[in-house]
């Protein structure tokens, strides 16, 4: 376990109970957005792992991007990255955040999420199905606990790269607290 | 003195605890009428630990203190509920007192979304003033009628009066009235034909949408006290009270699952809906009841 940041043991409980206690707030861009009601309700029950849907950026830990974005919803996107509290976690979801998926050759979406807010964990495919979204959030949990879902230490870090890369496709950003 | 103190904070602490516990339990309870596995029912403590370890941001002083008022109304209200042979005060008109004290911790939530000035918020703590109008109609007249039929306004006389046996319960004297206020207390606690307040899919969960972090901790605390104190006042008023702690806590539960449990199968009240809803036949039911025992 390569940690780069620091950690002592209470850190360590802080990680435990975060990984126990997730509030996952989805931005529906595209067709993803159907694969999450059957995650969360009778079927799938994610809620078994703790994970539960949250209202707003304020209250959450989990951004879930689903599906493709383009350059209107961008700023949405790092608007309500930035509206939530540290720590949280991004997740990439579907294979549009990866490489632009389908939309690799459109000239109004962006093709990697990775460029303009940091992701701690992709799920590929096109769809994943609700089985790849509870892996995937397995897996997040893991990297909760063993501190290595680290994205928003990255962004305040290299703040500078980021502001960049999103003033070079949307122009100005407004940045609201 | 100290002894006082020492008492009051351990009531504090473990209705935040019992509070927690109850919500878990309905947690799991909901998800098993809805066929899922559910969280364990120790999620809320884990929930409320993980927020008091998250960054929050604040608002202006007035998000401040809105945040603590509406905790600390409702602690207070807790310290005047007889729980069990817990009792600190017993003086006479403690009943009315604390429908007052009630309202306490919804005016600090209203302070704290005028402090955010979110106008999602606003619809909130609007829809939850509105649906008080509704719900504390009946609720009063019910509680006159109580107050009538053993001639005291102290809490914890109205439980002396029920202690000679099972028959003696207000739950036998006045049975209608009794329905009427476990609709009241359905409304009073915010569960799901009356959530309209909190609605998480219309107003993203109304009053408490800038809250995050330390703050949704405490208001996730003050809910918990709310479960506890609301529960226990019902059981005190219409089933008996109760001189044994383990007793009381199971009458408690009995009725906060009945509460969940009813929740769970319900769909939600437009805010007018719920406020002519309880106006018209709890209402009805309310005075008829009053007249029954008073002619």
């Amino acid at each position: 376990m390569n940690n780069k940041y620091e950690s002592n043991k209470w850190q360590e409980v802080i990680n435990w109970v975060q990984k126990r206690s997730l509030f996952m707030l989805h931005y529906c861009t595209g067709c993803g957005a159907i694969e999450l009601p059957p995650t969360m309700t009778s079927r799938y029950d994610m809620s078994r792992f703790g994970i539960g849907p949250a209202a707003t950026p304020r209250q959450a830990d989990i951004l879930l991007i689903t599906g493709y974005l383009s350059t209107k919803t961008l700023r949405r996107v790092i608007y309500t990255y930035e509206q939530m509290q540290d720590p949280k976690f991004v997740m990439g979801f579907g294979s549009c955040t990866i490489n632009g998926g389908m939309y690799w050759d459109s000239y109004n979406t962006i093709k990697q999420l990775d460029k303009y807010i940091p992701v701690d964990l992709y799920i590929a495919g096109c769809m994943p199905r609700p089985e790849a979204i509870l892996e995937g959030f397995l897996k997040l949990k893991e990297k909760i606990e063993t501190g290595n879902a680290d994205g928003y230490k990255k962004y305040n870090k290299e703040y500078e790269t980021y502001k960049k890369n999103q003033e070079k496709v949307l122009g100005e950003v407004k940045r609201r607290q | 003195m100290i002894l006082n103190i020492f008492g009051f904070l351990m009531m504090a602490f473990s209705a935040m605890a019992l509070g927690l516990l109850f919500i878990g339990i309905a947690r799991k309870v909901v998800a098993r009428v809805q066929k899922r596995i559910g969280p364990p029912f120790y999620q809320p403590y884990l929930d409320v630990l993980k927020l008091f370890t998250k960054n929050s941001i604040t608002h202006g002083f007035i998000f401040d203190f809105g945040a603590i008022m509406a905790f600390g109304g409702m602690i207070t209200t807790l310290f005047f509920v007889p729980v069990g042979p817990f009792v600190l005060y017993g003086m006479n008109g403690t009943l009315l007192l604390v429908i007052y004290l009630m309202a306490v911790a919804y005016l600090g939530m209203a302070m704290a979304t005028v402090g955010s000035g979110n106008p999602l918020a606003s619809v909130g703590i609007s829809r939850a003033l509105t649906q008080m109008l509704g719900y504390e109609l009946p609720f009063i007249v019910v509680l006159l009628t109580l107050i009538y039929s053993s001639n005291t306004s102290s809490i914890i006389g109205i439980v002396q009066a029920q202690q000679s046996g099972f028959m003696n319960w207000n739950l036998i004297n006045i049975p209608i009235g009794t329905a009427v206020a476990f609709i009241a207390l359905l409304g009073l606690m915010g569960k799901k034909p009356f959530d309209a307040p909190v609605a998480p899919s219309e107003i993203a969960s109304g009053p408490v949408v800038e809250h995050g972090g330390k703050y949704l901790a405490f208001i996730m605390l003050q809910h918990a006290v709310s479960v506890v104190v609301k529960t226990a006042l019902f059981v005190d008023l219409f089933l008996g009270g109760g001189n044994n702690i383990f007793i009381f806590i199971v009458k408690m539960l009995i009725v906060w699952l009945l509460a969940a449990l009813i929740g769970s199968i319900f769909p939600r009240f437009k805010v007018e809906e719920g406020v002519l809803f309880y106006w018209r036949w709890p209402l009805i039911a309310a005075l008829l009841q009053a007249v029954i025992i008073i002619f």
